[in-house]
């Protein structure tokens, strides 16, 4: 029996639930000493002065960082690994801490005070006193100076930002049938229950500059390339640490400021240093998910064949950061649509800089996207369901490649008989409850089933366990636990005789984790190296005289149950620590990777699934409760059925969250984050957050790689916007067009 | 965080004058406020006297009323079978604000003194008058979505958050308080104040002055506690209210009604009040009443939602005490209390 497609428990969930697991805050590190940061209270203009005399002088202050002092950093390279960092469509700032006095976001840090205790360099920073030469900030979308159009996501020539296919203008023109509307979203923040942390400790090796880093991390080797790069070091020279992520969804990986200035005051105090930030920092530091002002424009026949889709999208990056979030990936590719076409505007705003966030550019555009398809349902006087099945996209409507698998339609038809979609009175504000009124929404929703290169090292001890490592993150996705699975599959071992190691920079590399593409990229590595392992046991024991598998060859041998057999007789072999043990070795270790190939160009690789919602809105108050949410979901095969329904009910809830209540807003005279607390800024309580029924196919993808599986990290995510905000217009006939649906968007006053 | 000296004391008289010799010295009972605003450089105390282990912790019959020692905590007084069945306006305040770990934490004498949520006051680096005297107010021309519309001031329009605050007012409660003074008497809807040029005082409470008990008077009506926030759970409102009804026969014998969230203190709305007496109980006469009671509300630029929202709250917390429509859950609950009620397939869990 396979370990793969199991419900195994988290095998780290003791450790986390008991405190046990060590997160990057906890370490101990001897000699450690604290930084606490001073930011702007302006979001333009230029530091004149910055007085730390004070702070100099307060108890147990070891040293102050501004600008004026602080070590000089090399620049954020061009590209890393085929991503652009740099520039319109780059994912990160250029900006780097304290190397000039320009202020370009309220929030940004001006100083570090480092001293012996956390509360002494607390109490020291707010001694330091800036003065400001300020300026009129950016801070409207529309109204900004600086707007760019980027040519593409992150420099990737697959994901242009600014495409036409057929003609959309003319089509539009021609439709029986259209509709433009413009649906807005807000800012909202990841708000991981981990806030950011980092603790740098610099020592001599070999006579040279040698950095460790502690830090809350989704990327170990993107993160040991950007402080290698900026701080002049080999990266070598650069060892990152993070065993356990508390939670990132797409922060944590893509904004460097708070290890640079962790690593920058350790250098200088010449000890080792932490940096801990507090929950309202994070509303300056720790990125964010912009907003968008989307316009969707809809032609169809009156049959309801979808004919053109525009979807143009102005959102907003900071002064040095290019990231554009992509709100037309969704329309891009799900329906068949024969001209389409997508544009989207940054501006540039004295805001801080935002990044991915959960389904980064799925989750706000598909909501535009398939809000706008009801609302052509309702044009049209169709089913939502029935105008979605009639534009059905076959292959991929932009590249014209067939997909991978999708099996989309079993997933309409099993999403609407959960949540007795033909049962509902389908006239708008004709269903109640009591003194509520009750609808029923829907939507598709989808995710790219990406899939990288990685590298893992698999080891076989004498006395019969194994160990595989790769340096992948645990961000609470499960993954000690899925790849253990796989593992002990691949290794044809128990999985309690199987260790999986991650979360170490010296160990062989993985990506970022991101995009959804951990299980999809590091699998099949961990299964390479594992066969790589027991090639190199096999090749062992057929040169071994002492071996019954002696003069075999490697074909002829198999690896079941924890020991090496002749597949013609597999009542002849031996166990894999007993040819060890003979060859009087401790183990045996062997490194391989894998990564996609050809197939990729063959074709498109998505997930897909169905979301359905029925709420109940209190129209007095505007209060809006999610009653149930359905998913449906076509994503692979799932390693874990156990921790995959962890991951996906946890998207929707996220999505739960960005539809109902989650916003930053940042003042519009001095762009300070107003609402910094996780009182004040509103994730769902379990009061919020129904019962969610989850189901999925479980088809495994042929063409993704052996396992079948794709990432699931996201999908959960996507769709439920849409399907919460459809099931609203049900209930009241009303259409809310901005996010997140407040009770105060559905008072008339 | 600013150093500090802390002390415990045996007894009121001793924290009362240790707090009075020191102009920066405050009491702390739960904390669940204060250490907060410390840890965000809002508040920067010089002394803290720990009043939680004063003997202000029981529940007790008074004058055909209740008295509430201010050291009992708000989950004690919300689960009190007393206070539950007689005033449960209170309990469904306590029990729709914040969360089981705070109000174990809070205290009752605590919660009418928690500071404002206004976000401009929790950020130093923003101008506010009410924690830095002078330096004007951000939320003036801000983002005051959740802002007064009564009583506010050119220097202020913060609202005061406390649930627990607007149910006493509604049921016009009185503070019994020790000061440097001696003790006295305060009737709850005069505890708290209008900012005026001097929004950095909340309340009428002297400089060492410590509240040591709640008073609820004898009530033979009914009282409800009604909230709309913007999540199900864990919220301050957006707008409540507070009802405490009395009939006299068919029609209306004294009706008084507060609203929450909307000023810097509860927000009696007399004018409603005298509408309301007398009458019999009907929907048009709540709605005229609401309609009174919003009649003076002066929006900022991202508040005038709660004028349509308290006016509907008005008239459901009216019609739902009076019995004129069921109340959501269990009387005394914060099922009760909360709008909407929570996610699933029941309002109320079944």
């Amino acid at each position: 029996m396979p370990a793969t497609g199991k419900s195994l428990d988290r095998v780290d969930g003791r450790l986390k639930v008991t405190g046990a697991a060590r997160y990057t805050a906890e370490w101990e590190v001897p000699g450690l000493v604290y930084g606490a940061v001073v930011d702007s209270a302006q979001a333009r203009g230029t530091v004149q002065s910055i007085d730390v005399a004070a702070a100099r002088q307060a108890p147990g202050v070891l040293a102050v960082l501004t600008h004026d002092n602080a070590p000089r950093l090399q620049p954020i390279p061009e590209k890393i690994g085929g991503t652009l960092f740099r520039g319109e469509g780059g994912i990160t700032e250029t900006s780097q801490p304290l190397q000039s006095a320009a202020i370009e976001y309220a929030g940004q840090p001006l100083a570090v005070v480092v001293a012996d205790t956390h509360e002494r360099a607390r109490y020291a920073a707010s001694l330091v006193r800036v003065s400001y030469a300020g300026q009129e900030p950016d801070l409207a979308m529309a109204a900004a100076s600086r707007k760019t159009l980027p040519e593409t996501f992150l420099g990737n020539n697959e994901e242009k930002l600014q495409v036409t296919v057929g003609d959309p203008t003319g089509a539009l023109a021609a439709a029986p049938v259209k509709l433009e509307r413009v649906y807005e979203s807000a800012i909202t923040h990841h708000n991981p229950i981990e806030t950011l942390a980092s603790i740098a400790r610099w020592e001599k090796r070999n006579g040279a500059d040698f950095l460790t880093l502690y830090d809350t991390t989704r990327g170990l080797e993107i993160l040991q390339e950007i402080m290698a790069t900026s701080l002049g070091l080999p990266k070598e020279s650069v060892h990152v640490i993070c065993p356990f992520v508390g939670g990132a969804f797409g922060a944590k990986g893509w904004l460097y400021a708070p290890a640079l200035l962790t690593a920058m005051a350790a250098r200088v105090v010449g000890r080792p240093v932490k940096i801990e930030w507090r929950r309202q920092d994070m509303f300056a530091v720790a990125g964010h998910r912009p907003a968008t002002r989307q316009t969707l424009s809809l032609g169809a026949t009156r049959a309801g064949n979808i004919t053109a889709l525009r979807h143009d999208t102005l959102t907003h990056s900071s002064q040095s950061s290019g990231y554009t979030e992509p709100c037309a990936r969704v329309s891009r590719m799900m329906y068949a649509v024969p001209n389409l076409g997508f544009a989207h505007q940054l501006a540039h705003l004295h805001l801080p800089s935002p990044c991915p966030m959960r389904g980064p550019g799925e989750t706000v555009g598909g909501w535009a996207l398939e809000c706008a398809i009801d609302e052509l349902a309702t044009e049209l006087n169709l089913d939502p369901v029935e105008l979605r099945l009639r534009n059905y996209a076959d292959k991929n409507p932009e590249t014209g490649k067939p997909w991978s698998s999708k099996h989309l339609r079993e997933c309409y038809a099993r999403g609407r008989k959960l949540i007795g979609w033909d049962e509902r009175n389908p006239r708008p504000r004709s269903m109640r409850e009591g003194s509520q009124l009750v609808g029923y929404g829907m939507a598709t929703t989808m995710y790219p089933a990406g899939r990288k290169e990685a590298q893992a090292r698999a080891t076989i001890f004498a006395d019969g366990r194994a160990l595989v490592q790769s340096a992948t993150h645990e961000l609470g996705n499960g993954a000690y636990t899925i790849f253990r699975q796989i593992s002990a599959d691949a290794l044809a071992l128990p999985v309690d005789r199987v260790r999986f190691e991650l979360g170490d920079s010296a160990l062989p590399p993985a990506p970022t984790s991101g995009g959804s593409t951990t299980t999809a990229t590091v699998g099949p590595a961990a299964q390479a190296a594992a066969r790589a392992v027991l090639a190199a046991l096999i090749s062992l024991a057929v040169r071994d005289a002492q071996s019954p598998l002696f003069g075999a060859t490697a074909e002829a041998i198999d690896a079941r149950e924890g020991r090496l057999v002749l597949k013609a007789q597999p009542g002849t072999g031996e166990e894999y620590g007993a040819i060890l043990r003979r060859a009087r070795l401790p183990s045996i270790v062997a490194t391989d990777g894998a990564k996609p190939g050809e197939e990729r160009d063959k074709y498109s690789f998505y997930s897909f699934g169905a979301v359905f919602a029925q709420v109940r809105v209190d129209e007095a108050s505007g209060s809006i409760r999610v009653a149930r949410l359905c998913g449906v979901y076509d994503v692979g095969r799932l390693m874990n059925p156990k921790t995959a329904h962890s991951q996906i009910i946890g998207g929707m809830a996220m999505g739960v969250g960005a539809t109902l209540m989650e916003a930053t807003h940042y003042d519009a005279r001095n762009g300070r984050a107003v609402v910094r607390n996780l009182a004040d800024y509103h994730v769902p309580s379990m009061a919020d957050t129904p019962d969610m029924q989850v189901e999925w196919l479980n088809i495994p993808d042929p063409h993704i790689s052996e396992l079948g599986a794709r990432g699931i990290g996201e999908i959960g995510c996507v769709g439920t916007a849409a399907a919460i905000t459809n099931a609203v217009f049900h209930a009241t006939g009303q259409r809310l067009r901005s996010l997140p649906l407040t009770p105060d968007k559905l008072m008339r006053t | 965080m600013h150093p500090f000296q802390y002390q415990r004391t045996e007894t009121a008289d001793q924290a009362v004058a240790a707090v009075a010799q020191d102009p920066a010295g405050t009491f702390i009972a739960g904390g669940t406020s204060h250490v907060d605003l410390m840890k965000e450089g809002v508040l920067h105390p010089s002394l803290l006297v720990d009043v939680s282990g004063l003997p202000f912790k029981q529940i007790t019959a008074h004058e055909g009323g209740v008295r509430i020692g201010a050291g009992v905590s708000n989950t004690a007084a919300a689960t009190s079978a007393d206070i539950r069945q007689r005033y449960p306006a209170v309990s469904e305040a306590l029990l729709a604000g914040a969360s089981t770990q705070i109000r174990n934490m809070a205290s009752m004498g605590g919660n009418p003194l928690q500071r404002t949520r206004c976000p401009y006051f929790r950020d130093p680096t923003q101008a506010c008058n009410k924690r830095e005297p002078g330096s004007g107010c951000a939320a003036i021309g801000g983002y005051n979505h959740v802002h007064a519309l009564f009583g506010a001031s050119a220097a202020c329009v913060a609202t005061h958050p406390s649930d627990l605050a607007v149910a006493l007012s509604a049921l016009d409660a009185r503070v019994q308080t020790l000061g440097p003074d001696g003790p006295r008497t305060i009737a709850f809807p005069d505890l708290h104040r209008l900012p005026g040029d001097q929004p950095h005082r909340d309340t009428v409470l002297a400089h060492g002055e410590l509240i040591t008990s709640i008073d609820l008077p004898a009530f033979s009506g009914r009282s409800h506690y009604l909230k709309v926030r913007e999540r199900a759970s864990y919220a301050y409102a957006l707008v409540s209210c507070a009802v405490a009804l009395e009939m006299n026969g068919s029609t209306i014998g004294r009706a008084r009604v507060a609203l929450g969230a909307v000023a810097s203190k509860p927000w009696r709305v007399t004018a409603a009040e005298a509408l309301l007496a007398g009458q019999v109980p009907t929907e048009p006469l709540f709605r005229a009443a609401a309609d009174a009671a919003f009649a003076d509300a002066r929006p900022l630029e991202h508040n005038a939602y709660k004028i349509p929202m308290g006016r509907n709250l008005m008239v459901r917390a009216l019609l739902e005490t009076n019995g004129l429509q069921p109340l959501q859950g269990p009387a005394g609950t914060a099922f009760a209390a909360s709008v909407g009620g929570v996610a699933g397939q029941f309002a109320v869990p079944r």
